[in-house]
């Protein structure tokens, strides 16, 4: 039998011709943004090499740029940023606060494991 | 767009009729498989940069690993996954629009969209196929061990072999012929194996031949393991001086002085494990894509069989939307990661 007493969320969903157009919009914006920011990545990636004194500043503005691209693919193109509040942080608090751990723990573990081998040898 | 909040009072919330989150069961669960599959991507790349930071020697650097384009040849470094990466993006955004076109009950929208994604995801698993197969077959000079024991990545222009002549019998070939096929194979073959010595190829039928190749230009090589002379971190060694070491090192008779392309056990590019993260990251990624299509073309004749126009939402689209924009997310951070880095 089916049931009448639970709700269609994905019905919520439907939005008008002239929402659409403001979504588009949006989707266009990001889309250029998204492109702007690859191409200024290769761009400094082939100008400065790894051997130069700026590379540092390179390799965390790419860590940057990354994070910014992830943050609107996530929020626009899989539109988490429209979804319920709660939704959001359950998504993405724990995800964010266990990699965090992960790289810490893990390349601070290897950093130490490659000075041990600095430090006493081996193959 | 999705997800319209309402206020809800804590009796009708916790009631078991209405979703705290507000939203279907099925879309909440594809968050759920995603937040693992990143868990996933996330425990690989994480690895990945245990192994670089614990790693003693050179790691290899992108742009000189990947600077190859189709049908152009070398010396555009990472121009080709730049481009991998654009196409993604242009499909992930295909894709939000065929979901956007779904919350109109855009029907012809969605179909068109939903179409170009997919063309999308077979351009991206096509040119990852390319890129494998050339990180496996390498280039025309592979990485070569110089006589002072040190290791190096060479770039540059590699000059044709035209043809072999034979100058001793062997079983099958008889002297002063003349062999034109197959050319860069055997000489590749030879040069790991050993079998190349002073300007002369042994065959595998035992003949020796002599090799009529074109002059190499614009050679360069980068020390990436340390010799007796020459150390990691040297200015790379250019032209006449490159050409000397290479060949003093190709043409000494001896095995294993130089690896062409990757396989699971060594590669050119640099250690072991550099090759084994590509083929495991973007192998995983690649599947993932793959995996994607498959699911969009299935999508996609539900939504052309009304299916989805019935039911009165295009939900499905929007779910599968999440999975093919989550492989583009992950593929962001790859490229950053594996490539840029």
């Amino acid at each position: 039998m089916e049931r009448d007493d639970l709700i269609e969320y994905s019905l919520h969903a439907h939005h008008s011709e002239d929402q659409g157009k403001v979504i588009r919009k949006k989707i266009y914006f990001v889309t250029i943004l998204l492109t702007v920011i690859t191409v200024l990545e290769v761009a400094l990636g082939a100008y400065i090499k790894q051997s130069s004194g700026a590379w540092p500043y390179v390799k965390w503005s790419f860590v940057v740029l990354t994070l910014l691209k992830a943050g609107y693919i996530v929020m626009v193109f899989m539109h988490l940023g429209d979804e319920k509040k709660t939704l959001r942080y359950f998504i993405l608090v724990p995800y964010i606060l266990f990699i965090l751990y992960l790289i810490f723990i893990a390349l601070w573990e290897a950093l130490e494991i490659g000075s041990a081998w600095a430090t006493y040898g081996g193959a | 767009m999705a997800g319209h909040a309402t206020q809800l009072d804590a009796k009708t919330l916790w009631g078991g009729k209405e979703s705290p989150f507000q939203t279907s069961y099925g879309k909440l669960m594809m968050w759920f498989f995603l937040v693992s599959d990143a868990l996933t991507f996330g425990g690989l790349l994480v690895a990945y940069g245990f192994t670089r930071h614990d790693f003693q020697g050179a790691w290899p650097i992108g742009e000189e690993t990947f600077n190859s384009m189709p049908f152009l040849g070398h010396g555009y470094p990472l121009l080709y996954v730049a481009l991998m990466t654009f196409i993604l993006i242009v499909s992930s955004v295909t894709m939000v629009l065929a979901v956007e076109a779904g919350h109109r009950m855009d029907k012809n929208g969605v179909v068109k969209w939903m179409i170009a994604t997919i063309i999308g995801g077979f351009f991206f698993v096509g040119s990852q196929a390319w890129e494998w197969s050339h990180f496996i077959h390498g280039s025309e000079f592979g990485k070569i061990e110089l006589s002072d024991g040190a290791q190096a990545i060479v770039k540059g222009h590699f000059g044709e072999i035209k043809n072999f002549t034979v100058v001793e019998a062997g079983k099958h070939h008889k002297k002063g012929a003349v062999i034109t096929e197959d050319l860069m194979h055997e000489f590749q073959h030879a040069a790991e194996k050993g079998y190349l010595k002073d300007g002369k190829i042994q065959l595998h039928d035992g003949s020796i031949a002599k090799i009529n190749k074109e002059a190499d230009s614009h050679m360069k090589l980068i020390i990436k393991k340390d010799g007796k002379t020459n150390k990691v971190g040297d200015a790379p060694i250019h032209g006449k001086a490159a050409e000397k070491m290479y060949y003093e090192s190709l043409y000494a008779g001896e095995p294993n002085h130089v690896i062409y392309g990757a396989n699971l056990k060594q590669n050119e590019y640099g250690p072991q494990q550099y090759g084994q993260f590509f083929f495991f990251i973007t192998g995983f990624h690649g599947f993932h894509v793959f995996s994607g299509v498959i699911i969009n073309i299935i999508i996609l004749l539900g939504v052309m069989a009304g299916t989805y126009h019935k039911r009165g939402h295009y939900e499905m689209v929007e779910k599968t939307g999440l999975y093919w924009h989550f492989v583009d997310l992950v593929w962001v951070f790859v490229f950053t990661f594996f490539y840029l880095i």
